[in-house]
């Protein structure tokens, strides 16, 4: 037998596939794209911020930008809002993590799903929960205002402080999350171990149990230190304007660019050197568990009064994390007008919901954001799955360089990006086959594309690292050709993890605010400005019916993404 | 069935050699193992023939084709994985089929060969299942089954077995040999387990880092190990280190140490050693040959360590400054005991003459 009879026919494309060469014609688009839409317009940027009218070199901006007590004074505090919403996420996090992971209380179980909540807000909608719900005009302070008959509003919140509790209530979920896992990671051994050793409860906290959480604290650290910088909707809803992410916009909306400029390459400064932080910290090794199979064992609660106690308290945390979604609820059905001076809107109606659907000024904004996130998305699993293969698979030059560039859209904030977006494409460029992009329908999907490149990409290098690379090689064993084992082994397998960046992306293009409100057109208004400027224009029923329509669309997505979570582990579990 | 020659294989990978100039002539038909310890380099040579690595230098052929830097998809060879890499996402069928599909052969044919394929292996009626829903060994025989239907010319195994239980294992290995000589096909086979190799291959490459050790058929590997790494990664072994007395036309005489003589017979040794006066030589002697009472070689010795296995009764026995492991078959009689004398004899046929260690 010849294995001419049985072995498949050669054609041109195998030979292409099969060059040592393909490696780079599979990277070069990757680079490219990297290129166009990540380095240079943040090289725009960052040349706008050093050049002069005249187009020469000079430090100017930065000299203007580091003697001006406006700008000096918002860095302060970003940086303050950053710190403390790092410590306050962190007590919040840490607490419930220890208390849903180890204690056994009446209301535990249902307590866990919930603490979650916050995860299914978009960032605008839970800010403007907050300012219904303990602003200034909001439910409590008049409802304490009414009962005590007070001249003015008991309390509110206002200012840096406003900003950081809503910080602290979206954002203690990372920390949450990560304690969790780690503490159900932890080896009941080892306490055992120290017990035995003659060690006391306070010694095996201090010396055991906080060490052993160190890397999942920091790596959560850097994350909400990251975010808090980039917090843009929170500092708006709460008018502070001293924080970098407002005075960029303001001194784009006062025309003075290069100002806008230097700001932005100074906040990118700030949040790359972060991401290298939190890569250099991820790589380096970790506390892992040496035995295998711990069960996770929970303390009960057995005093009577500290039951009590924490029924209580279950029934005030379900409350807190409840209220935000169930103002938003409540106030998609007020009549639009019909709160004024009331604790609660005295007028309802279903009309906002039939309206979404209906009026085609309703709907528009929402037919907008679907349209440019879907655009958005087929870029993502595109380059994203492209790159993920040929991160995991090939060893190239400045493999390490590329997944760090690949990761920056994910740290810049999306001012930033949307200024780069500007900086880049408001002038014809060969990036954008000579167009000028600002103020067309492209500049949005692009930022979109951006922005979520790293979530598609992370979670299908994922999947990817997860698949046994074996059994693509039992594929070529087989006779089959790169491309036939990519489409019918690879590609198949890695589904689940594509599939669930995809949607995550997907709806993140759908409630995007930050970039979209410096960048969009009034022809091409997404959901998320329109919500804005529904809230501008007191409609804030409407505003809470859209906000209402985003939740539900984000609480699908991850309910969808966990069930694939679930069948996937599953199904790998052979 | 294809022959495959390897001819002075080097593979590097970065600064770090992982084989180094390997021969080896695999006849059509023959089953063939690389044994070694793990980190010898026999799968990285086994994956050069299946072409998932090209060597540094050398060449790789099929019959007389030079198959160097061929990819893996033009080889047609059929290869079974450690952990089967079955596609997880397809059925029994599916993934048998896969390769079927990829020589664009019609449906009826591929139903047919699949179908086939599965009475082979004896999975008929599992064509439906998933993956996850089969045993190991059942994925097992789904890999071979894949592996085997594209009718391959040479089939390669990388430790087809080591996550199979024992008794699996035991069972497995007979499918694979049956397989095998059914088929006639050319097969190389990667394994650590030497129980494995001796009792499935037609010839044997010892590996260890990175070099060839010896080839052979079972028995010359076993009775005739040209060195000190295949007398004890084979079996076990007693190893002595001597100078040679005395060189007649059929005997050595061999002296030990502590005024101990083995007289052994010139032919077996091992062609890199040199048979003279006053040279340096190490003795390979097997457990089991070596007799209780007297005969030739006798020697007499001091028991250290007794270990009843059931089968056989192993003793370790102090001998001057040398200690010799001693296996004999239980017969039912007394066992002796720590302190006790014996006295011991090793047939002069049975001492095999290796070049000195080093």
């Amino acid at each position: 037998m010849t294995s001419e009879a049985i072995a498949p026919k050669k054609s041109i494309w195998a030979k292409i596939t099969q060059s040592k060469y393909f490696v780079y014609v599979l990277i070069s688009p990757l680079v490219l794209v990297l290129l166009a839409y990540v380095i240079y317009p943040m090289y725009k940027t960052f040349s706008q911020s050093v050049m002069d009218q005249e187009g020469a070199l000079s430090f100017s901006n930065y000299i203007n930008f580091f003697t001006t007590e406006a700008n000096l004074e918002s860095l302060r505090n970003s940086v303050f809002i950053s710190v403390v919403s790092v410590i306050t996420c962190a007590i919040v996090g840490v607490a419930m993590a220890f208390l849903l992971n180890r204690y056994e209380f009446p209301g535990r179980k249902f307590l866990s799903v919930l603490v979650l909540v916050p995860m299914a807000l978009p960032p605008l909608i839970g800010a403007i929960s907050f300012y219904f719900l303990y602003g200034e005009t909001g439910i409590f302070p008049r409802f304490f205002q009414q009962i005590f008959n007070l001249e003015e509003v008991p309390f509110s919140l206002e200012g840096i402080w406003g900003i950081i509790m809503v910080h602290t209530f979206t954002m203690y979920t990372y920390f949450y999350l990560s304690a969790s896992a780690a503490i159900k990671g932890l080896d009941l051994s080892l306490e055992e171990a120290a017990t035995s050793l003659g060690s006391g409860r306070l010694r095996i906290w201090t010396k055991i149990i906080l060490p052993m959480l160190t890397p999942a604290m920091v790596a959560s650290s850097l994350l909400v230190f990251m975010i808090s910088m980039a917090s843009y909707t929170a500092p708006l809803m709460f008018g502070v304007q001293r924080t970098m992410t407002m005075q960029i916009t303001l001194s784009r909306t006062n025309g003075n660019l290069d100002m806008s400029a230097t700001q932005s390459t100074v906040l990118s400064i700030v949040s790359i050197a972060f991401l290298i932080l939190m890569t250099w910290y991820q790589n380096r090794r970790n506390y892992q568990n040496q035995s295998k199979g711990t069960g996770v064992h929970r303390t009960e609660v057995r005093s009577p009064i500290v039951r009590y106690l924490a029924v209580l308290l279950s029934i005030i945390g379900v409350v807190v994390l409840m209220l935000p979604i169930m103002v938003i609820a409540l106030i998609s059905f007020a009549v639009d007008g019909s709160w004024t001076t009331q604790i609660i809107p005295a007028a309802y109606t279903i009309q906002h919901y039939v309206e979404l659907f209906t009026d085609p000024d309703t709907w528009g904004p929402i037919w907008n954001s679907i349209q440019m996130s879907t655009v958005a998305v087929i870029g993502n699993i595109i380059f994203g799955v492209a790159a993920a293969y040929a991160m995991v698979r090939f060893n190239f030059k400045g493999k390490a360089f590329m997944d760090i560039l690949i990761m920056v859209p994910w740290a810049l904030p999306g001012t930033v990006v949307a200024v780069n977006m500007i900086s880049a494409f408001s002038e014809p460029s060969a990036f954008a086959f000579n167009q000028v992009l600002v103020g067309t329908f492209w500049i949005l999907p692009l930022a979109y594309f951006v922005r979520q490149l790293p979530l598609v990409f992370r979670n299908s290098q994922a999947s990817l690292i997860q698949m046994d690379q074996s059994v693509e090689e039992a594929a070529q064993s087989l006779g089959a050709t790169w491309w036939h084992s990519f489409r019918r082994v690879v590609l198949p397998i890695i589904m689940p993890g594509i599939l669930a960046g995809t949607l995550l992306a997907f709806v993140q293009g759908l409630t995007e605010f930050v970039a979209s409100i410096l960048i969009y057109t009034p022809s091409t208004m997404p959901l998320s400005v329109g919500i804005w400027n529904k809230m501008y224009s007191f409609e804030f029923g409407t505003a809470c019916a859209y906000g209402v329509l985003q939740t539900i669309l984000i609480v699908i997505v991850l309910l969808v993404n966990e069930k694939i979570k679930g069948d996937n582990d599953t199904g790998a579990a052979f | 069935m294809k022959s495959v020659r390897l001819e002075q294989i080097t593979k590097m990978f970065g600064k770090s050699r992982a084989v180094e100039d390997i021969n080896i002539d695999i006849k059509s038909g023959e089953f063939f193992t690389f044994l070694g310890p793990s980190g010898c380099g026999k799968t990285t040579t086994l994956r050069m023939i299946a072409g998932f690595y090209f060597p540094t230098s050398g060449k790789i052929a099929f019959d007389n084709e030079d198959i160097t830097t061929v990819k893996p998809n033009k080889r047609n060879i059929g290869m079974v994985f450690q952990n089967y890499a079955l596609f997880p996402h397809m059925t029994v069928f599916e993934n048998i089929a896969f390769g079927l599909q990829v020589r664009k052969l019609s449906k009826s044919v591929i139903r047919e060969k699949v179908e086939k394929a599965q009475e082979f292996v004896r999975l008929v009626g599992y064509g439906d299942r998933k993956i996850t829903e089969l045993s190991g060994g059942q994925q097992q025989r789904v890999a071979l089954a894949r592996a085997l239907v594209i009718e391959p010319d040479i089939l390669l195994l990388d430790e087809p077995l080591s996550n199979l239980d024992a008794k699996l294992r035991e069972e497995t290995r007979v499918e694979i040999k049956r397989l095998q000589v059914e088929l006639g096909i050319t097969t190389v086979y990667v394994t650590h387990d030497q129980h494995e190799a001796m009792a499935m291959s037609d010839r044997i490459m010892v590996m260890s880092e990175g070099e060839v050790q010896q080839i052979g058929t079972p028995q010359e590997i076993y009775n005739k190990p040209d060195n000190h790494f295949v007398a004890s990664f084979i079996g076990e072994s007693n190893i002595l280190e001597g100078t040679i007395k005395e060189v007649s036309d059929n005997h050595v005489t061999v002296d030990v140490g502590d005024g101990i003589l083995l007289k052994g017979i010139r032919e077996n040794s091992s062609p890199h050693v040199d048979i003279a006066e006053d040279k340096k030589v190490s003795l390979s002697i097997r457990p089991e040959i070596i007799e209780v009472g007297k005969g030739s070689n006798s020697i007499q010795g001091k028991i250290q360590l007794t270990e009843f296995s059931g089968v056989s009764i192993n003793y370790l026995v102090k001998i001057g400054n040398h200690e010799l492991n001693v296996m004999i078959i239980n017969s039912g009689s007394n066992i002796l005991e720590r302190g006790d004398s014996i006295t011991l004899s090793i047939p002069e046929n049975s001492i095999y003459f290796m070049s000195e260690k080093g």
